[in-house]
């Protein structure tokens, strides 16, 4: 079962969410960073973190004794990356895509691949929680093959959840394919709406179910809520704009820990994104809140 | 003429209400939204459109089924998994190309054995040119789940720099978008300076090192503002030491006003509404305004 906790505006309270819930599921679980640019869980979880592997993206390297400096190389290169007129090829490490057309089209077989360095994946453990993050080298470009190399941890049994990176572009479609149920975190704020819609289009589009948390809600900011009334779009969770939880945040610490009250709401919580995957999946997981089937 | 861009790392520490409140105190800016991706500044700045246009970037592959044998060599050479068999009556009719997943590497292209796949352009989004109460402005809106942001930031950065050309505009500012890789990049590449917009809290200072690592990287002046400081005077303090100590300039800091999020409401730039953080928005303004700064150079790299 694979939940990712996604939105469009940055800064909403994806962290927030995906720490805290992962706290309150029952184990197994397993928690996936996927904003590697700046990933920020292991600040809340303090994950005893292993080395870590380094991630590579193949990218091509020239046999000059073997070019007949025929050119086809640069002819199908989408990206600028390796570019041929009449000379022996020059190669752009960081504008390719790893799409192995060049190798491929090379008539003298000149061209091999070797793995380019784009970041690390962290592995850990906090608690009862497994822990994978994905951290980007700094000046690196292209995130989504560092996303896709987080995910390939994606546990076989039990929960992972997902935490995404803000946007609506290539690094947010990576992480978000594949994943059974998305939680979409929002503010009740003009820019927090303009961009969930945003971000609700792309659910929409990979045709993911999805429901939304209104993150730092009041009594009175109700655009957010008769926008998801209008869309018929369950809002799973209002966290309530409470400075405590904003204080508790800028520390590195858990709000389910620091403000009590609110580790009930995100037992509800797991127990409505859980319930709603089991109407398609079959096999049963315990979710750890009393009342299920909050919609 | 300078051009300064609002960066943050962290998404959601104030940059697009910054920015909004600078065009209102420069007086004679180009604006620029380089967060194409969560465009929101025009819903401050409220533009009359001017011009529409079309971003084109890059190809997609498309599979004609009719001349498609079903061969399997388009799948077998695709890196991105884009290609998916189709069924009819239980046997595989043919191949499909997934357009979210395609990269658009042109591979299944050249090597399809029918020439059955077609390569056309792809629409990735579109750019607006508008005039607002304070000067022109630049903002684009990338296709939901497309790909090249930073091209399609080159080409916002590159109008307004033409706009600002011809009206001899002192200032472009740019709306940046929150992170380190590509559209970030495309942001920084060239321009003048940089104002790194931090909230004191872990996450922030954390998310400041690796961006002010990332405008190291590029050799750009950078300045860091704190925002919704009262919410931490200890991590201000801190951030503020780890700034000056990465060789970055202070621009001031911001209180923790509720005036930002109603100014928002109303559609107004903080300045224009009052209250505490404006006065403190006009400090910050004052800073950057006499900062040296190289003067705006075409950006250099297109990711």
């Amino acid at each position: 079962m694979i939940i990712a906790i996604a939105s469009g505006k940055g800064g909403t309270g994806k962290t927030t969410i995906a720490t805290n819930l992962a706290m309150c599921l029952q184990k197994p679980v397993r928690l996936l960073d996927c904003d590697v640019e700046e990933p920020n869980c292991h600040i809340f979880l303090n994950p005893d973190l292993d080395g870590g592997e380094r991630a590579t993206l193949p990218v091509p390297v020239i046999d000059e004794g073997l070019c007949n400096n025929c050119g086809e190389c640069g002819r199908i290169c989408q990206f600028n990356a390796i570019v041929s007129l009449k000379t022996k090829p020059l190669v752009f490490p960081a504008l390719c895509h790893g799409c192995g057309g060049c190798m491929r089209v090379c008539p003298t077989g000149a061209i091999s691949e070797e793995g380019r360095e784009i970041g690390t994946v962290e592995t850990g453990t906090s608690g009862h929680i497994e822990f994978v993050q994905g951290r980007l080298d700094v000046g690196q470009a292209q995130s989504p093959p560092l996303i896709r190399a987080v995910k390939r941890h994606i546990a076989e049994e039990g929960v992972t959840i997902i935490d995404c990176p803000p946007g609506t572009s290539c690094p947010v479609i990576a992480a978000l394919k594949g994943c059974d149920y998305a939680v979409l975190v929002t503010e009740s704020t003009p820019f927090g709406l303009h961009d969930l819609k945003l971000a609700v289009a792309t659910v929409r589009l990979l045709h993911l179910d999805f429901g939304v948390v209104i993150n730092r809600a009041t009594p009175h900011d109700v655009m957010v809520r008769e926008y998801c009334k209008k869309e018929r779009i369950p809002v799973l969770l209002e966290i309530p704009d409470d400075r405590r939880v904003a204080e508790a945040y800028s520390r590195g610490k858990l709000i389910v820990e620091a403000v009590p009250e609110l580790r009930e709401s995100f037992e509800r919580l797991c127990c409505a994104i859980i319930s709603r995957i089991q109407h398609r999946d079959a096999a049963p997981i315990p979710c750890a809140g009393t009342t299920p089937g909050v919609s | 003429m300078k051009e300064l861009v609002v960066i943050s790392g962290k998404g959601g520490t104030g940059k697009t209400s910054l920015t909004a409140s600078l065009a209102a105190l420069a007086g004679d800016a180009v604006i620029a939204d380089c967060d194409v991706d969560a465009a929101d500044l025009h819903l401050l700045l409220s533009p009359k459109v001017l011009k529409v246009e079309e971003f084109r970037s890059g190809r997609e592959a498309v599979i004609r089924p009719g001349d498609c044998i079903a061969c399997d060599v388009c799948r077998d050479v695709c890196r991105y998994d884009a290609v998916r068999p189709v069924f009819e009556n239980g046997r595989k009719a043919h191949y499909a190309v997934d357009a979210i997943a395609c990269e658009g590497c042109g591979v299944c292209v050249r090597f399809c054995p029918e020439h059955a796949i077609d390569f056309p352009e792809r629409v990735c989004g579109e750019y607006r040119i508008g005039e607002t109460r304070f000067g022109p402005m630049v903002y684009a809106q990338l296709g939901i789940g497309a790909e090249n942001s930073g091209k399609l930031v080159s080409t916002v950065r590159k109008e307004a720099r033409a706009i600002a050309d011809d009206g001899n505009a002192r200032w472009i500012l740019v709306d940046g978008p929150p992170g380190i890789a590509c559209p970030v990049i495309a942001s920084i590449t060239g321009s003048s300076l940089a104002l790194v917009v931090v909230e004191p809290t872990l996450s922030g200072i954390h998310d400041m090192e690796r961006v002010l690592e990332l405008t190291r990287h590029f050799a750009l002046p950078t300045f860091v503002c704190i925002n919704k400081w009262e919410l931490n005077p200890q991590m201000t303090q801190e951030i503020e030491a780890a700034a000056l100590a990465a060789g970055v300039s202070l621009a001031g800091r911001i209180g923790y006003d509720r005036a930002v999020t109603d100014a928002q409401i109303r559609g107004l730039t903080v300045v224009e509404h009052g209250g505490r953080a404006a006065e403190d928005i006009r400090a910050v303004w004052a800073a950057l305004a006499d900062a040296p700064g190289a003067p705006a150079a075409p950006a250099t790299m297109e990711v």
